[in-house]
């Protein structure tokens, strides 16, 4: 930032027409990264390997508990009661606490609380599966998370943390995503660390892949301590991850290796 | 491939194992010695005094920096490595880095470079332990390379002109 602003500075109008540029740098989705053969499967419903895990939730979706009762029962079979627009925008500020509440989340408490259905684990393949089909209403839509008003200081607070280092190399979220996208780390090509595709199914390991499980996954590699699923910390991650990706159209289920 | 290697593949970050297409699944543990941390002395961002006062071997310099548990540079960094394929980019390209530093800011820029750029994204690898945070349980209290390693990369790098 400050090697930036003295280029800026020192080069005269041209440099600072570059600064500027590297502000309004476009937000991308980790899909234009894609190899060809990913694309065509991640597009294809038909092919994509996501879609078994969003049979699994449709399933629970219209599956009715012991009094009858199934989301479906509200929201109607195919879910399509559901706002997608609100859906896009999750984390939302949950009405009674007045605190960011995730999706998946939201999901896990509504099956509890109106079905009466035992606490889903947090990034089980359950939750990870009613999530999934339940964002996958919102495919196609712009993802649209709140960051002003209310939501301001959790926003701040999950921007904090993306941007603190930890771990034993010492890394931060954005010192991979936003400070070296595009460029190669041994044969990947990192991304923006987008979460617009998520639940998404992960051909390394062969699985519906949760945001907070790809947050793992990230401080496993710099060898740091992760936040627990369903944690504050995370809740506040995800915030921040999924607003720094407002614009970008929601995929679930996304491909990605 | 030598079961050791594996074994040392499969400890490692799965994300930077990246051209792996399958992921070995039980990870060996990885066996490091702990040793007194050597103090250093920085002036003019170089640490001219060798670590604890050993000297570098570049042959095991060289492994040191190949290898994925321990520098992993090629992570990062194209180098002079044939056999080794997809080299990283986020870093400078490492094959006359030799002509650009001498010893001593070779030294610094592998014991803390962000001592000398403090957004950089490279690894601290030979960091005070107590100076970072959240480090997992295995690795908590050692430094990412001895000063055995760390003077063996230097003298590695010493001979890239
Ligand atoms: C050392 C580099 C590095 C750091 C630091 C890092 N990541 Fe990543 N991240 C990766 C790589 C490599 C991938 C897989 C390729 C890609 O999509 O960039 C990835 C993927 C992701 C993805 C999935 C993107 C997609 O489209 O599939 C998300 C989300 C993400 N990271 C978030 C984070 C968060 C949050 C942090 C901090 C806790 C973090 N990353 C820290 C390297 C890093
Ligand atoms: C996760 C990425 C990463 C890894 C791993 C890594 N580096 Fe770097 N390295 C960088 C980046 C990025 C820079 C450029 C400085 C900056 O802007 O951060 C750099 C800079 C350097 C420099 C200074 C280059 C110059 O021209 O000023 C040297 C020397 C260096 N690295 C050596 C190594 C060695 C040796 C290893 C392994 C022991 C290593 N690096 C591992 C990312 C990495």
């Amino acid at each position: 930032m400050k090697l930036k602003t003295a280029l800026a500075l020192g080069a005269g109008f041209g440099a600072m027409c570059a600064y500027a540029d590297a502000f309004s740098a476009e937000v991308y989705s980790g899909y234009t990264l894609l190899r060809q053969e990913t694309r065509e499967m991640q597009d294809d419903d038909f092919l994509n390997p996501g879609m078994g895990a969003l049979a699994r939730g449709a399933a629970m979706f219209t599956t009715p508990n012991t009094k009858g009762v199934s989301c479906a029962s509200c929201h109607g079979a195919d879910g399509k009661k559901l706002d997608a627009k609100r859906i896009a925008q999750y984390p939302v500020l949950d009405s009674r606490s007045q605190r960011p509440i995730t999706l998946q989340q939201r999901v896990i408490d509504e099956s509890s609380e109106r079905l009466g259905i035992s606490m889903l684990k947090y990034e089980s393949d359950d939750a990870l599966s009613l999530e999934a089909f339940v964002r996958n209403i919102a495919r196609g839509q712009e993802v649209n998370v709140q960051t002003d008003g209310a939501m301001t200081p959790f926003y701040e607070a999950g921007k904090k943390l993306y941007e603190t280092r930890s771990g034993q190399l010492n890394m931060a979220c954005n010192l991979c995503h936003d400070n070296h996208p595009g460029e190669k780390l041994r044969a990947q090509v990192l991304s923006q660390g987008q979460t617009n595709g998520f639940p998404l199914y992960r051909l390394a390991t062969g699985k519906l892949t949760g945001t907070q499980t790809r947050f793992n996954q990230c401080f496993d590699a710099f060898r740091a301590t992760p936040y627990p699923f369903g944690s504050e910390e995370y809740t506040l991650l995800e915030l921040y991850a999924n607003a720094h990706g407002n614009g970008l159209k929601i995929e679930t289920p996304a491909v990605r290796f | 491939m030598s079961k050791v290697l594996m074994g040392v593949m499969c400890a490692y970050l799965p994300l930077f194992a990246a051209a792996a297409e399958t992921i070995p699944k039980t990870p060996a543990p990885m066996v490091i010695q702990s040793e007194a941390y050597q103090p250093w002395k920085a002036v003019a961002y170089a640490i001219q005094e060798p670590l604890g006062g050993l000297k570098g071997n570049a042959a095991n310099g060289r492994k040191v920096a190949i290898d994925r548990g321990k520098g992993n540079c090629l992570a990062c960094h194209v180098m002079p490595v044939q056999e080794e394929e997809f080299h990283g980019e986020l870093g400078p390209a490492l094959g006359k880095i030799g002509k650009k530093y001498n010893e001593g800011k070779l030294r610094m820029r592998i014991v803390n470079i962000q001592d000398v750029l403090a957004d950089s994204l490279m690894p601290p690898f030979y960091a005070k332990p107590d100076k970072l945070s959240r480090v997992v349980d295995k690795y908590r209290g050692q430094t990412v390379l001895t000063a055995q390693e760390v003077e063996d990369v230097v003298a590695y790098l010493t001979t890239l002109k």
